[in-house]
């Protein structure tokens, strides 16, 4: 068997609008899109092929730019430029009801993540706050911290995958590393390197690495060298790897499987790549190589990657031609 | 300045216009493939209105046809706009009207890159990477009181 990406299907999910941003549920069973058209829409699987089976009306007055699953697979969080934060709850069939909407922020939300626990959810916004909130048994959701240690727009939030350390991405070029002290949260660690925007972020399945990605057109790939477990003490987190000179264009969005390793790229050259590391590298000094790329996987910017969580090599796309792609990525025996 | 609006650049220089663009045999042949040049790029934008002045960009000299760099065959377009003023306030606006039109105009598999023509403006950097953002072009066209500026900046002149 050959290496390459080969297209599964193509599904024409934000017709006339532009497609976002893409999310497997936990089980990797559902896939949920949203995009330009202020809707969000759930995608299920039918015999061979994926079909929509549920669109979210009605909830957001403008571009719907991101959503979240909750880690039990039974809540979806929403993000909107109507500077609000929705959260639905699945009924029975596909369907979600709205349960509440998180107000606070001053302007577009921009991104919104479940912690693994389940009981926090991370949001971020254009007004450059990073706002945690505390979810409870009864379904409400309190504000514990506003965190303003940006300077500017602030584009992607990202949970560790098992620890409670968030991690953040902006318009000002950096990276935000936070962790809770004594009941309160602080930056801990501020990742300086690309030079301009910094899109998006993703955690390897261990949480011992984070892949950034940005408009300076390069991934870069940050380890962690923090001493000891101490809570108090400020994280260490150095590059060791860049990816530069692959990308024609502003990279949008790097996703990292948690099941084979392969790191994902969604870039506005209209491309989608996969690069695989060199299993005989210096883990101080990893090599990344392109393992398969398409260079016209859509016919416009390519806004997001996300691996499925449970099937090794089922990747989703979409783009700002309202298309949603899967692909699966195929490894050579 | 006493009272009223005062404009910022009250007496700015103003440029002759360029003559229309002849259609060519060819052009009017539906079966050839004539690729888009700098020139039909140059007549989407330069009666573009300046938001202050009731003269188009072109005759402000803010676009230009040497500014125009088309490249059909990889489906890019960059534009190099020169704001009047080095301190011009509108150059957030002017650069996005010129990219909404074109976003408008020109088929959906061209890249559109927008800049300060270099070292013109104070805050070139600045306006520039804002234009390049297109979450924040995305959010700035889902306000409606700025869209309708932008609208006002595309409208063609009733003279």
């Amino acid at each position: 068997m050959k290496e390459g990406l080969s297209l599964v299907q193509k599904l024409s999910g934000h017709p006339d609008s532009r497609c976002w941003f893409v999310s497997w549920s936990p089980n990797g069973t559902l896939l949920a899109s949203c995009g330009g058209d202020k809707t969000i829409r759930i995608w299920g699987r039918e015999g061979e092929s994926w079909v929509c089976k549920s669109v979210l009306e009605d909830g957001h007055q403008r571009t719907v730019r991101k959503v979240s699953w909750s880690p039990c697979g039974n809540y979806l969080a929403s993000a909107s430029f109507d500077a609000t934060t929705s959260i639905w709850k699945k009924k029975d069939n596909q369907d979600f009801e709205s349960l509440t909407v998180l107000e606070g922020h001053e302007n577009e939300v921009k991104c919104v993540a479940w912690a693994p626990s389940g009981n926090l959810l991370a949001t971020c916004s254009r007004d450059k706050s990073v706002w945690v909130w505390e979810v409870d048994e009864e379904d409400e959701y309190e504000c514990v911290t506003v965190l303003n240690s940006h300077t500017q727009d602030v584009k992607h939030v990202v949970w560790h995958p098992t620890q409670e350390l968030l991690a953040s991405a902006s318009y000002d070029n950096n990276i935000c590393l936070y962790k809770e002290d004594d009941d309160d949260w602080e930056c801990r660690a501020t990742l300086q390197g690309h030079t301009s925007t910094v899109w998006g972020l993703s955690f390897d399945a261990a949480g011992q690495r984070l892949a950034s990605c940005s408009d300076d057109r390069s991934v870069k790939i940050w380890k962690d060298y923090s001493s000891g477990s101490g809570a108090g003490g400020d994280l260490s987190w150095k590059c060791v790897c860049t990816l530069s000179g692959f990308h024609g264009r502003t990279v949008y969005d790097v996703a990292w499987c948690r099941l084979t390793g392969a790191l994902a790229t969604a870039c506005g050259d209209d491309g989608v790549r996969v690069f695989k590391e060199d299993e005989t590298s210096d883990p101080d000094q990893p090599v990344f190589s392109l393992s398969a790329q398409v260079t016209k996987a859509h016919n416009q910017d390519v806004n997001c990657v996300n691996w499925n969580p449970k099937e090794a090599g089922l990747l989703a796309s979409c783009s700002d031609d309202g298309e949603i792609a899967i692909w699966r990525f195929q490894e050579e025996d | 300045m006493s009272g009223g609006t005062h404009l910022e650049n009250a007496n700015p220089v103003i440029f002759q216009r360029t003559g229309e663009r002849l259609q060519t045999a060819t052009e009017e042949d539906e079966d050839f493939h004539d690729p888009i040049d700098d020139r039909e790029i140059f007549d989407m934008i330069r009666s573009i209105n300046d938001p202050e002045h009731p003269l188009s960009l072109e005759e402000l000299n803010v676009v230009e046809q040497i500014r125009v760099k088309v490249n059909d065959a990889e489906s890019i377009v960059g534009i190099e706009f020169t704001p009047t003023i080095p301190h011009c306030s509108m150059a957030t606006l002017i650069g996005l009207s010129i990219k909404v039109k074109l976003l408008r105009s020109l088929p959906n598999r061209f890249k559109i890159d927008v800049h300060i023509t270099p070292g013109t403006h104070a805050s070139e950097d600045a306006v520039n990477k804002q234009l390049a953002d297109k979450e924040r072009v995305a959010a700035a066209l889902e306000n409606s009181s700025l869209l309708e500026v932008v609208n006002q900046c595309l409208s063609t002149k009733s003279s």
